[in-house]
């Protein structure tokens, strides 16, 4: 379904992705992993058309999207749940989920995907006519997911969508993920969450300082020795020594 | 004072405040989603008189006709603004757009001079807006129940597109975060023409009013009410609509009743207009409704 060649992006001087390669089939859930400061969210910047890359194919259903502005590329059924959640803090819970659905036209349908949300995430209903900016950050978070998957996308990133979630929700979040990939919601998945994503994707990639390092099936990689010294950060010279009193 | 006059200034006020109003919206608008002083935005008063004056004057055209396109035309040069003038400096630093508003300012004003030469020309004022009626003691112009009934109906009209629309969602959702409003896949070129072509259309309908209250054209016609909106704008909150509307009927309001009641300071008006927002800036730096600008928003 998309499929990545060579992606460089560069802020400035400085290399983020430095020739990035994966490709994520139809029907899967694959997951980036890597340090921070990796390249991941810088990978799904430059999918989504935010940040553009130097050098590189992105290409979507055998359509070419790098180049192509953010909203045609949103248009061609891709949804992002950005890194920081990025809510509209002065609209309301009901209003974000609404802009969410902007380009759909299927009223219907729409209003009980908002039922469903509304279900999964018990949270955002009791606030549904609450300025998003007050929301906890968790609840924001849950708002991020939730206003992505308004748009019924066919293709879902996620940046990081458990983090400040309690123990409780980052289940019931996998779980929804899950259950959309059942639904045959294509899925790429960035997490700090190493073992946790790794349990639910069908393959994963592992990045470090703006390279694939690693890659294989979910459980192989979630197996392999290499795993956590490269996704902990793998140079060996840039760890930090040993805290000595 | 006696209740009579008090009364009649009213009156006076809300007419003039209603246009403050009508322009400041136009202020605020741009402001809430870019960030910039629409220095122009005066200008298109200016702009909305002449072609009002030539539809009328030059083609003999019926007023109806030659203000409605006065207005269209208006709305779109407020496009055309911002997609020559603005959206080419949109990554640019803040201060680059600011002078590229000044410049458009200096631009329209230099295009009518040329154009329209720089002698002042009577505004058509139709028949059916002169005159006044007389009751009681009270003395009603007929514009001054005009003006705040076409700014009340274009004021429902923007809320409801604002508060009631998907597009005037996506307005509100550009002043908080314009990058993640592309991610909901909105074209937000087109979402900002639209905002500029709201704010210029009711710079068009204000500038019809203020042209037949004060019935003289000329190319720096656009400056003084501008100015005036402007700080209509920044004394509501710049960036909230309301707060538009709410400092243009508090700045006409004010402006009247100093003129009415301080006979001696009628000289002064547009100083104490200005001493005014100074004064309530140092007291309220984000103006009545305004909320503090988080760093992201500066
Ligand atoms: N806007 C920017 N300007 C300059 N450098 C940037 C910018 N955004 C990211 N970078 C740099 O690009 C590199 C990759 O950043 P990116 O955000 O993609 O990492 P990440 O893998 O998502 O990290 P994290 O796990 O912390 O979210 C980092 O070195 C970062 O400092
Ligand atoms: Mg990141």
């Amino acid at each position: 379904m998309l499929e990545v060649f060579d992606l460089q992006v560069s802020y400035g001087a400085i290399k983020a992705l430095d020739g990035v390669s994966f490709s994520v089939p139809r029907g899967r859930i694959v997951t980036l992993l890597g340090a921070n400061g990796s390249g991941k969210t810088t990978t799904l910047r430059a999918i989504t058309g935010l940040a553009a890359p130097g050098r590189g194919r992105i290409v979507f259903e055998g359509r070419e999207l790098q180049g192509l502005p953010t909203h045609e590329i949103i248009r061609a059924g891709i949804a992002l749940v950005p890194e920081g959640r990025r809510i509209f803090a002065n609209l309301t819970v009901y209003e974000n989920l609404l802009l969410g659905a902007y380009l759909r036209r299927d009223q219907p349908a729409l209003a009980r995907d908002l039922d469903q949300i509304y279900d999964t995430f018990p949270r955002l209903a009791a606030r549904r006519t609450q300025a998003a900016g007050t929301l906890s950050g968790g609840e924001q978070q849950m708002l991020a997911v939730g206003r992505a998957l308004m748009s019924r996308p066919r293709f879902l990133l996620l940046d990081e969508p458990s983090l400040g979630l309690a123990p409780l929700l980052v289940k019931e979040v996998f779980h929804l993920i899950t259950r959309l990939n059942q639904q045959g919601v294509t899925i790429l998945l960035v997490e700090q969450n190493a073992a946790a994503a790794l349990k639910i994707a069908h393959h994963g990639y592992v990045l470090s300082t703006g390279r694939v390092v690693l890659e294989g099936a979910g459980a192989e990689l979630s197996a392999h020795p290499q795993l956590q010294p490269a996704y902990l950060g793998d140079e060996p010279e840039a760890e930090a020594p040993p805290f000595s009193s | 004072m006696d209740l009579l006059t008090f009364l009649q200034q009213l009156i006076n006020g809300l007419s003039l405040g209603s246009i403050y109003a009508l322009i400041a919206i136009g202020y605020t608008l741009v402001y809430g989603i870019l960030r910039l002083i629409n220095f122009a935005h005066g200008d298109l008063l200016m702009v909305a008189a002449y072609v009002a004056v030539m539809g009328v004057g030059l083609f003999s055209w019926p007023w109806p006709a030659a203000f409605g396109l006065a207005v269209g035309l208006t709305g779109l040069m407020g496009v055309l603004l911002e997609r020559g003038a603005y959206r080419p400096l949109r990554r640019a630093p803040r201060i680059s757009l600011l002078i590229s508003a000044i410049a458009a300012s200096f631009l329209l004003e230099n295009l009518a001079l040329v154009i329209a030469g720089g002698r002042a020309r009577p505004f058509p004022v139709p028949q059916m807006f002169t005159g006044a009626f007389v009751w009681g003691g009270l003395f009603v112009p007929r514009l001054s129940l005009l003006i705040p009934l076409v700014t009340g109906a274009l004021l429902v009209g923007l809320f409801l597109i604002i508060y009631r629309t998907a597009v005037g969602r996506a307005m509100r959702a550009i002043a908080s975060d314009l990058a993640t409003v592309s991610l909901m896949g909105i074209d937000v070129n087109r979402i900002i023409a639209f905002t500029f072509l709201m704010g210029s259309l009711l710079a068009g309908a204000g500038g019809l009013l203020w042209a037949m209250k004060y019935p003289q054209v000329n190319p720096f016609m656009g400056i003084l009410p501008g100015l005036k909106a402007f700080i209509a704008a920044v004394l509501g909150g710049i960036g909230n609509v309301t707060g538009a509307v709410l400092g243009g009927l508090l700045l006409g309001f004010l402006e009247v009743m100093i003129v009415a009641f301080f006979p001696a300071w009628a000289g002064y008006r547009d100083a104490v207009a200005f001493t005014l927002l100074i004064v309530l800036l140092l007291l309220r730096p984000t103006g009545l409704l305004g909320e503090a600008l988080g760093e992201e928003k500066l």
